[in-house]
């Protein structure tokens, strides 16, 4: 009888307790802790920027940086609903008509790197070396050779289809075909292209982060026009009351700051630097 | 505490539902009439033992009484007020395939004790009481559904009786036994009964009709078709069909 | 395939080292499903005994929704949580969206379809027994609901378990409300996905047999509470 009523309070405890850790658990987590969220892109994440970068700032200010990182055209929109204090994206023409519309208050120059196109090794389309980006696109569309694309509305895909647009071949017209939309991050984008052996535009930080390779190399880089761009902003707090201002600029004074930028310029991923600071 | 004195002091302590009237009582089925316009009255005393052959419809008149189905027509009264909770908890059935619940054979009647609002106190006492006249006490701790035949059905009925019921119903409580097993559920309900609960019962057993009816109530196709004390019954049926039957013939 | 050995390698050498993130990492994960499943306990367990026992009009309808909001994919659960969530969302205020709550939020909407729609199940069958007996006894319909809860126990729990798989499992949902945040919302599956994006396939594939192994150990422990699976098959 003993082990039967022990059985039972075991089980109604258990319960109770989880019930009672669930209702605790939340309200601890929503208050106005000392941290920022930063709605950001999956190549600062995946090239492994944020892991060096971050540290500095929290130590030095004791301010907790949350880093949400999807795509930039899904960080825009989370940011444009107030679903986070600062915007760290690379997209300038998007990022300006985020300030324009009011969801952002300024947008500064952070840093740059800089896009590259990777394919196998052995370079179907035979663009290696090339220094104009859209004829080494030219060769590959009129070659159908495969090309992977993110097609995700994210920075990297914005700017791959405006340098499509610059090129007689219409990519989407041969979406399925040698042009495969992905619908997915940089890294998973990657891991199709290498195992589909599909070109495809990567920013250098990730790809050089980047640990499943296979035979894949750099054939296409130095074009000015591969140029990639970041900028940050503060998210309105005009029109979201509980965007955390000063925190978010502290984080964004410090990004732009002498600090900041070393910092920046420091961070080397296999010896290489992957992000140039150019803030004004 | 005497074996007996309980249930009998507590039966005459409060009014009696008895007896049970069914006035006009039918069951229908869409078109099929499966209980058709039975008049009936028990009251205290004699064991009541319904038989007759499959489909005349016992089981539905146990379930009519018990309160378990509603009646299409007709009405069932209870010392002429209606049926209702308060009145069924003061009956107790027994059915043909035991229901016990998945807990051990103690806790079968804890439980049934908890429902009836017995004092936590008192229950320990009447749990091992009724173990004890099962014949169960030995096997308190077990799980009720690992028991055999003869052991679900008299940890049912010693459920049952746990509860002190005025009115005892039994649904084929013995089709599924073995003889031994069958026979110890007889002692059962003879003491049940020696204690001052009203029986009634269905069986096709006749042999079990002659070893415990005191009077029999002969169903066919949904008709009451006579009620004869059972020392009559056996020796000359009024009717043609309770002769067939108590011949053994077959009755369709 | 090398991938494999030396993933277990990997997987084995993180147990070893109790790597503290992958602690904390492992810690979060069980937080966030066993919450999620005891509040899908809390809410399906009634709900689906209430189902199984009252009769209702539109009953019929209400089970046929249950049933096929099992198979509910997870990113559409996330993408609602987190339209209700969201700043601009009507539960805006309470800023819950991105932290550990959201994501037992999403898991418990993930979960308790299940849990409904498998104790809707058994509870019925049950019922079908039970019903004349409890009856005859006078057991009034809450307290019926309450014994039958009781004695389908140990079918129930691996009811639980389902749900507790669902949720420890899916990735779509909590990638989305919790935001993968680094030391906050990231959980074993938002960890594999991260680490296959980056490329690190045998650190992602080593991190997926620890989740699975997580998961046989929960699943051992409650069947291994005095013979549930004997029991559960009475």
């Amino acid at each position: 009888m003993a082990s039967r009523l022990f059985r039972r309070l075991t089980f109604i405890a258990a319960l109770a307790f989880a019930a009672l850790g669930a209702i605790a658990a939340g309200p601890a987590q929503a208050q106005d802790g000392n941290f920022i969220i930063v709605q950001s892109t999956t190549s600062t994440e995946a090239s492994g920027l944020f892991e060096h970068l971050l540290p500095k700032f929290e130590n030095m200010t004791d301010i907790d940086v949350r880093v949400v990182a999807v795509g930039t055209g899904q960080a825009i929109r989370n940011a444009r609903n107030g679903d986070g204090d600062v915007l760290f994206v690379h997209h300038t023409p998007s990022e300006f008509q985020f300030v324009a519309e009011g969801f952002g208050v300024r947008r500064f120059d952070v840093m740059y790197n800089d896009f590259i196109i990777v394919g196998p090794k052995d370079d179907p389309a035979s663009i290696s070396g090339m220094e104009d980006v859209t004829a080494a696109l030219t060769r590959i569309g009129e070659s159908e050779a495969a090309f992977a694309s993110r097609g995700d509305d994210s920075g990297t895909n914005k700017k791959e289809l405006g340098l499509w647009a610059k090129t007689d071949v219409n990519p989407r017209a041969a979406s399925g075909s040698w042009y495969r939309e992905t619908g997915a991050g940089m890294g998973a984008t990657l891991n199709t292209a290498v195992s589909m052996g599909a070109y495809t535009m990567s920013d250098r930080a990730t790809w050089l982060n980047f640990q499943n390779k296979g035979d894949f190399e750099i054939l296409v880089e130095g074009d000015r026009r591969l140029f990639n761009q970041y900028g940050v902003i503060l998210v309105n707090p005009e029109k979201y009351p509980h965007v955390k201002k000063q925190k978010g600029q502290a984080f964004i004074d410090w990004l732009v700051s002498a600090a900041g930028q070393a910092a920046i310029a420091d961070y080397r991923i296999k010896g290489q630097q992957a992000f140039f600071p150019n803030a004004r | 505490m005497p074996f007996d004195a309980s249930p009998r002091t507590r039966l005459t302590d409060r009014p009696s539902v008895l007896p049970l009237r069914l006035d006009a009582v039918a069951l229908e089925a869409g078109r099929h009439t499966l209980i058709d316009s039975l008049n009936l009255e028990l009251d205290r005393g004699p064991r009541t033992i319904i038989i007759g052959p499959n489909g005349a419809g016992k089981s539905l008149t146990l379930r009519l009484m018990h309160g378990l189905i509603k009646p299409t027509r007709g009405a069932v009264t209870w010392a002429g007020a209606a049926p209702g909770r308060r009145r069924r908890m003061r009956q107790a059935m027994v059915f043909q395939q035991p229901v016990l619940l998945r807990r051990s054979v103690a806790a079968n009647v804890r439980y049934v004790l908890r429902v009836h609002g017995v004092a936590r106190a008192e229950r320990a006492a009447r749990v091992a009481d009724a173990l004890e006249r099962a014949g169960l006490a030995h096997l308190a701790r077990r799980s009720a559904r690992v028991l055999s035949g003869g052991e679900q059905q008299r940890l049912a009925i010693a459920r049952a009786h746990a509860i002190q019921p005025e009115v005892l119903f039994l649904d084929e409580p013995t089709s599924n036994l073995d003889p031994a097993a069958a026979l110890a559920v007889e002692r059962m309900i003879d003491e049940i009964h020696a204690a001052g609960t009203k029986i009634v019962m269905t069986t096709h057993d006749m042999g079990q009709a002659r070893r415990l009816a005191d009077e029999i109530v002969f169903m066919h196709r949904g008709r009451l078709i006579e009620r004869t004390p059972a020392a009559a019954f056996f020796a000359d049926p009024q009717t043609q069909a309770a002769r067939d039957f108590v011949a053994g013939q077959l009755l369709v | 395939m090398d991938n494999f050995g030396a993933a277990f390698e990997t997987a084995f050498a993180l147990i070893l080292q109790l790597d503290s993130e992958l602690v904390e990492i492992v810690a979060l994960s069980l937080q966030v499903s066993l919450l999620a499943v005891a509040c899908s306990a809390l809410i399906g367990l009634p709900a689906g005994a209430v189902l199984a026992v009252v009769r209702f009009p539109g009953r019929q309808g209400v089970i046929v929704l249950l049933n096929a909001l099992m198979g509910l994919p997870p990113v559409v659960a996330g993408l609602v949580i987190y339209l209700l969530l969201s700043r601009a969302g009507p539960l805006g205020e309470y800023g819950l969206l991105f932290t550990p709550t959201a994501m037992v939020i999403a898991q418990t909407v993930l979960v308790t379809p299940i849990v409904a729609a498998l104790t809707r199940q058994t509870i019925e069958d049950l019922h079908s027994e039970y019903d004349e007996q409890l009856r005859s006894l006078g057991v009034r319909r809450t307290q019926s609901i309450w014994t039958l809860l009781w004695d389908g126990r140990y079918s129930l729990f691996t009811g639980l378990l389902a749900g507790f798989g669902r949720a420890i499992a899916e990735v779509g949902a909590v990638i989305i409300v919790g935001g993968n945040i680094n030391h906050v919302t990231r959980v074993m599956t938002t960890t594999i996905a991260l680490e296959t994006s980056k490329g690190n396939l045998e650190l992602a594939l080593a991190l997926g047999i620890i989740l699975i192994s997580l998961a046989i150990l929960v699943n051992a422990a409650v069947m291994s509470l005095r013979g549930v699976t004997a029991r559960a098959n009475w």
